[in-house]
């Protein structure tokens, strides 16, 4: 196993950041935790990196023991943090070759290995990382962590803040990463880039709330889903929230997901109570369930 | 030593790429160089001098004309009354007032005696004792000729008898307050350099978030410090030698000691400075409260050094105090060194408090220093 937690917990004074978390990650595997801000993720990043003590449990990481072996886990170990922690007023070419040097190494024995991303950013390698747009710092972020050719790479949120055409690139990064023998863990809150993972965790609030394939995750959901549209979106959620048969209603993209308390729900009722209160162009139709929709259940049920 | 001369090389990189730390680090310093040595001075001058003449003889004003010779008095006009310069005195205008009474010619001539009255203002206590040692001489050179040239008439055999005391100042032979402050300002700048730097430099790693970075690479504490910290020690002693230069050229200070010795001495106090300002960042979040301490403690070094106040003068717990302000020694071998020529050996206990401050901040810092949370 690439990944071993039993147990980890973690507490900031009184707040449980962590509460007995464990599980594995094989070798190789793009293994995701999907969790929103405050789920604990960073925390669970910190310990695994060697930051951070956790209070109970045990973690090793590429076979060596979080707490006993770190010095060698720092020699094995990639970590991107979630926020861009180069130096802004070094140029893109210095910050690969400090790390490089740092990790005992150089830029051309690993080559190889970034090459792909590099070549993307090469044509600033003169300019200072200060400068660079947010998807280019990401990427020398990514060159960064991986110089030394890790066996376990950390990536703390990768993708916050970065615009969608650059988040595609970087998850088509992470795949071809993964070819080359690398574990990955990679944290994010964003529901979409759960599915490219190979197996994901559920957490919130220092909880897991489920471990497995996302698709398996997604068929794991036990209710039929309806989406719900109608040409006033507020008035929608308020009148859903109070309709009796609402089990749970929340904004999705354009529309509401709706799950029906009772099993013989129809959504021709729905369709008849929406337009006895003046809902206009009402839409009801079931549709598949993603991570996102099981992620609202599970966190739902586990309050 | 690849590692560190590398992180060496990053360090003065991000020096001299920061365009608005580069004037602060070089120039500010020089320019408070020649401002504080100018004006930090404890000489007396430009006494306001006022004076009341009752006697209006040619005696009562050859006395005011000493005054007015005097570089240390700026003469103002005479008043008609004792009430009129107290009054003066009270709106700031006049420091100190020489009263002459009435007959004091008559008097000296016939009881060889007479009286003056003379009120100096003694806010500053300092300074008042001052202006009465400097009124003092004044007043008996003025009499011991006043006698001689009166008394000559009436007793031709009987001469008076004359001892002079003619004072040999050593070291600082035309008692040039520059001479005094530079040597001790130049030490303030560059501890001021070096602690704020050192001290601001590892927390802004952490507060742009590359410290984190740094934590997870397999570096060691050693070399990440001393990569850090040596840059540092480069500048300090760049800053000494711009200093000393300007003191030279500028301020004519004699240099008559070994300037390898005030090198190496600086070298030791430097890594002192280097480990407090380590320490400093160990313990803070953001720049700005690893300045706040490193100014608490500079205040209290600066003004406990023996710099503007003799230590002798503090009560006991305070001079007991200042046997940990690196600053005080670094004030005393600089001064024993340039300007009397004091060897390592007059030196020595300066050296070995210096070094075992640095050893004791140095172990301080670094086993506070630690890469996990």
């Amino acid at each position: 196993m690439s990944i071993i937690l039993n147990n980890i917990s973690k507490s900031y004074n009184k707040v449980k950041a962590l509460d007995d978390i464990s599980f594995e990650v094989k070798p190789g595997e793009l293994f995701g935790l999907i969790g929103p801000d405050g789920a604990g993720k960073t925390t669970l990043f910190r310990i695994l990196t060697t930051l951070l003590i956790q209070d109970g449990g045990k973690a090793s990481v590429a076979g060596y023991d979080v707490q006993k072996q770190y010095k060698d886990i720092r020699n094995h170990v990639g970590y991107m943090p979630g926020r861009f922690s180069l130096y802004q007023d070094l140029t893109v070419e210095e910050n690969l070759n400090f790390f490089a040097t740092i990790f005992g190494t150089t830029i051309e024995e690993n080559y190889d290995l970034i090459k792909d991303i590099y070549i993307q950013i090469e044509p600033f390698k003169a300019r200072r990382a200060g400068k660079l747009s947010g998807g280019m710092k990401q990427k020398l972020a990514l060159c960064c962590a991986l110089i030394h050719k890790p066996k376990v790479l950390f990536l703390d949120e990768p993708t916050t803040g970065v615009d969608p055409v650059s988040r595609k690139e970087f998850w088509e990064m992470l795949k071809r990463l993964q070819q080359k023998d690398i574990t990955i863990l990679v944290s994010t809150p964003y529901m979409d880039e759960a599915e490219l993972c190979d197996r994901i965790a559920l957490i919130t609030n220092g909880k897991i709330l489920q471990i497995n394939t996302p698709e398996a995750i997604i068929a794991s959901f036990p209710k039929k889903i309806y989406k719900v549209r109608s040409s006033n979106t507020y008035q929608l959620i308020e009148d859903l929230r109070i309709y009796p048969d609402t089990h749970s209603a929340y904004p999705f993209g354009e529309y509401l997901h709706f799950t029906p308390k009772s099993e013989v729900f129809r959504s021709m009722d729905l369709t008849k109570y929406l337009a006895e209160r003046h809902h206009k162009e009402i839409e009801v139709k079931e549709t598949v369930a993603t991570i996102e929709d099981t992620f609202m259940d599970l966190s739902k049920a586990h309050e | 030593m690849n590692i560190i001369r590398y992180i060496i090389q990053k360090e003065f990189k991000q020096i001299f790429r920061n365009k608005a730390m580069l004037p602060i680090i070089f120039v500010l310093p020089l320019i408070q160089l020649i401002i504080l040595s100018n004006a930090a001075t404890f000489e007396v001058k430009n006494i306001k001098f006022a004076f009341v003449d009752n006697d209006k003889t040619s005696l009562s004003r050859e006395l005011v004309e000493k005054f007015e010779a005097s570089s240390y008095f700026n003469v103002m006009t005479d008043f008609p009354s004792e009430k009129l310069a107290s009054k003066a005195m009270l709106e700031g205008k006049v420091d100190v007032i020489l009263e002459i009474p009435s007959y004091f010619e008559r008097q000296l001539l016939k009881n060889k005696k007479a009286d003056l009255s003379v009120i100096i203002n003694a806010i500053d206590g300092a300074a008042a004792g001052v202006e009465n040692v400097y009124i003092n001489q004044i007043v008996q050179q003025f009499t011991k000729k006043a006698q001689v040239e009166l008394f000559l008439f009436n007793n031709l055999g009987n001469q008076p008898q004359n001892i002079e005391t003619i004072p040999s100042f050593w070291y600082n032979e035309t008692l040039n307050y520059k001479t005094f402050m530079v040597p001790g300002i130049l030490v303030l700048l560059v501890t001021m350099i070096t602690l704020f730097l050192s001290g601001m430099n590892i927390v802004r790693e952490k507060e742009i978030g590359t410290l984190e970075q740094i934590n997870v690479t397999p570096i060691k504490k050693y070399q990440f410090i001393i990569g850090k910290l040596f840059p540092f020690l480069v500048l300090g002693m760049v800053l000494l030698t711009v200093g000393l230069i300007i003191s030279k050229m500028l301020f004519q200070i004699p240099i008559v000691g070994s300037l390898t010795l005030m090198y190496l001495y600086t070298i030791i106090y430097i890594l002192v400075i280097l480990g407090m300002g380590l320490f400093i960042s160990n313990f803070t979040d953001t720049q700005q409260q690893a300045m706040f301490i490193a100014w608490f403690f500079m205040v209290i070094f600066i003004l406990m050094s023996g710099l503007f106040t003799p230590i002798e003068s503090m009560p006991q717990w305070a001079q007991l105090l200042t046997e940990f302000n690196p600053i005080k020694y670094y004030v005393e071998v600089m001064r024993m060194v340039m300007l009397k020529g004091a060897g390592l050996s007059d030196i020595y206990p300066q050296v070995l408090k210096t070094f075992l401050f640095a050893i004791a901040m140095n172990a301080l810092a670094v086993i506070s220093y630690k890469k996990t949370s």
